[in-house]
């Protein structure tokens, strides 16, 4: 079991690296580099070269990936083409700020959705359900940028109550700006959600009809013992591959939301710096959110071995 | 001996195709979903037909005109008719979007062929690479080769393609590695069949059923990602009827025309529930799984 942890792990690093050489390669290929970026198409020829010079441009590309590899390793990122400033700073900065976004989406979106799945399912084919149902079949067929759109009309227009666009700049306060968290994170539960309730509604109505659950019924067990003690440990298992890569999707749907209100974080400085080619901010976002991927696909490995006893041989899990 | 099977399996799988019809349309949401795909198709083709005006044509005299008999539903600030423009998006989004879907599934299915049927370090190289692409956020990815090839329609059909490949492969290898284990896959390789021939002829038609599933799901997923890339300003480029980039143009009039917005959000929003629903029905008929398919 423990060679099985080891081996995931080890497969995750290979794809975190992979997943950073891939967009290192990707940024070569980009017409101009961030010393015509920053000069602007007038400037001399001279100047160009004395920056590339400056900024290391002129290295060959695998020897600056292993220079960035190395400084990497040791937590250092480079500084940003544009800014000058540290990009772990910069970057840790937006991050903060996304991460009160994000863990607001998880915490609030995961736990609504895991109790909607469970109500629909267990009413199945009842109004409950239906609504239900409904609900998430829109929340899987509208993009985040509909939802928000929509968010925005209803409650800054109509109802003037949520700050429709973030006016604090990137270095708010996180006080400042949990007032506006309010709209993105409702804009991304409401995506975030629909996959999972869907998939909790199928394994509750798996789940329910199993010999087990009528076994439990017949003995006479009380509703609320058989809902949470027979038939939510099951249910949430194959439920938690869905979190899992919608909490990995969610770095997408960040982008989006991000940029419709303006709001500070990680999604609206990575569509900053591709403008501008800021490779070493690039660089340091995707190994960021590669790691959110391989890391949720991860725990939710590692959870599924721990609840379930027939994956720790190393022969049926993969 | 082999023509015998092989007819056999073409009537089967005739019987087979009729049975699935007949259980979509057995289905209410099935229809639903089958029908809604179906009639954003005819409005699309029979946009010229259906309205008077052209979609990029700016009439200055019009603009912000109201709903009236002259313009069903108004007009934006460039007093381009909303309904015409909602019309001919959906020409934009059916073709982009099924250009995109028909070479991602059909690529994908091609690598998860070769990855299972070679298995050992093919099948683990190509499952390596594949996840590491998957592991970069797709809007990351999309953003980059936009940069690098500049908007336009086949950009983005390429962009969708690199994006959604991986997750199709991941789907059709797991259907194709139980395939390749069944008794009619050891005797064609005893007759010496080459990988292709046994690809095409025998593994194929069998996971044909997950491959259609993945082609209704996928189409939902890329029109949702070519409308937010319009919508972000990286995908089609103005004037061009693109619902993505109708929203993103007429947000900031909502409180003066709001059909301007709401009109292609809804047709975006029923294109897309009526792939879902066609994707279930699909699935439901075939007795596949279909969040196991999201999984991919």
């Amino acid at each position: 079991m423990t060679l099985l942890i080891a081996r995931r792990v080890a497969l995750s690093v290979v794809t975190v690296l992979l997943a950073t050489v891939l967009v290192f390669t990707a940024i070569q290929l980009l017409p101009g580099d961030a010393a015509t970026q920053i000069l602007g198409q007038n400037a001399t020829p001279d100047a160009v070269a004395t920056l590339r010079g400056q900024l290391g441009l002129d290295q060959p590309a695998i020897a600056r990936f292993f220079s960035w590899l190395g400084g990497a390793l040791h937590g250092d990122f480079g500084t940003s083409l544009v800014s000058h400033q540290s990009v772990g700073a910069e970057v840790g900065r937006a991050l903060v700020n996304t991460s009160l976004l994000a863990v607001i989406t998880i915490v609030v979106g995961i736990t609504l959705a895991l109790v909607l799945g469970m109500v629909a399912g267990l009413l199945r084919d009842k109004w409950p359900d239906v609504a239900i149902s409904t609900i998430a079949l829109v929340g899987m067929s509208v993009p985040e940028f509909v939802v928000a759109t929509v968010l925005v009309l209803l409650f800054s227009i109509t109802i003037p109550f949520f700050p429709a666009v973030v006016v604090a700049g990137q270095n708010a306060t996180i006080a400042e700006l949990l007032p506006s968290v309010t709209l993105p994170a409702v804009a991304l539960i409401f995506v975030l959600s629909a996959y999972i309730i869907r998939m909790m509604r199928t394994s509750v109505i798996d789940v329910s009809d199993s010999e087990f659950v009528r076994t439990a019924v017949l003995k006479g067990n009380s509703l609320g013992r058989i809902v949470f003690k027979h038939i939510l440990p099951s249910a949430m298992l194959p439920t938690l591959n869905v979190i899992a890569m919608n909490v990995a999707w969610l770095v997408g749907g960040v982008v989006v939301v991000e940029s419709i209100f303006n709001y500070p974080g990680i999604g609206t400085l990575m569509i900053q710096s591709v403008q501008t080619r800021d490779l070493p901010v690039i660089l340091l976002i995707t190994v960021l959110s590669a790691v959110v991927f391989v890391v949720c696909n991860l725990l939710a490995d590692l959870i599924s071995i721990a609840l379930n006893p027939r994956l720790r041989h190393s022969r049926s899990a993969r | 001996m082999t023509a015998v099977t092989v007819s056999s399996r073409f009537t089967q799988n005739r019987a087979s195709a009729r049975r699935v019809v007949r259980s979509i349309l057995s289905s209410k949401s099935a229809t639903v979903g089958f029908g809604l795909v179906i009639l954003q198709i005819i409005l699309a083709i029979f946009a010229p037909v259906l309205t008077p005006y052209n979609p990029t044509t700016n009439d200055a005299m019009s603009a912000l005109a109201d709903p009236s008999g002259a313009h069903l539903l108004g007009a934006d600030a460039l007093g381009r008719d909303i309904l015409t423009r909602t019309l001919y998006g959906g020409q934009y989004a059916l073709t982009v979007s099924f250009a995109a879907t028909v070479i991602t599934v059909a690529l994908g299915s091609l690598i998860a062929g070769i990855a299972a049927f070679r298995g050992g370090i093919v099948d683990e190289v190509i499952t390596r690479v594949l996840d590491s692409i998957l592991a970069i956020p797709a809007i990351l990815s999309l953003l980059v080769i936009v940069t690098v090839f500049g908007s336009g329609q086949w950009v983005i059909v390429f962009a969708a393609v690199v994006v959604y490949t991986g997750g199709v492969t991941r789907v059709v290898r797991a259907a194709i590695l139980d395939v390749l284990s069944k008794d009619f896959i050891t005797a064609a390789r005893a007759r010496g069949e080459g990988m292709f021939s046994i690809l095409l002829r025998e593994v194929f038609p069998n996971v044909l059923d997950v491959i259609l599933v993945e082609f209704a799901m996928r189409a939902s997923w890329i029109v949702l990602l070519i409308s937010s890339l319009s919508f972000l300003g990286f995908g089609a480029n103005p004037p061009t009827p693109d619902w993505g980039l109708m929203v993103a143009e007429n947000r900031n009039l909502m409180a003066i025309a709001p059909l301007s917005t709401v009109a292609p959000i809804v047709a975006l929003a029923t294109l897309i529930v009526g792939l879902n629903l066609a994707a279930d029905g699909l699935a439901k008929s075939f007795g596949i799984d279909r969040m196991k398919e999201v999984l991919g």
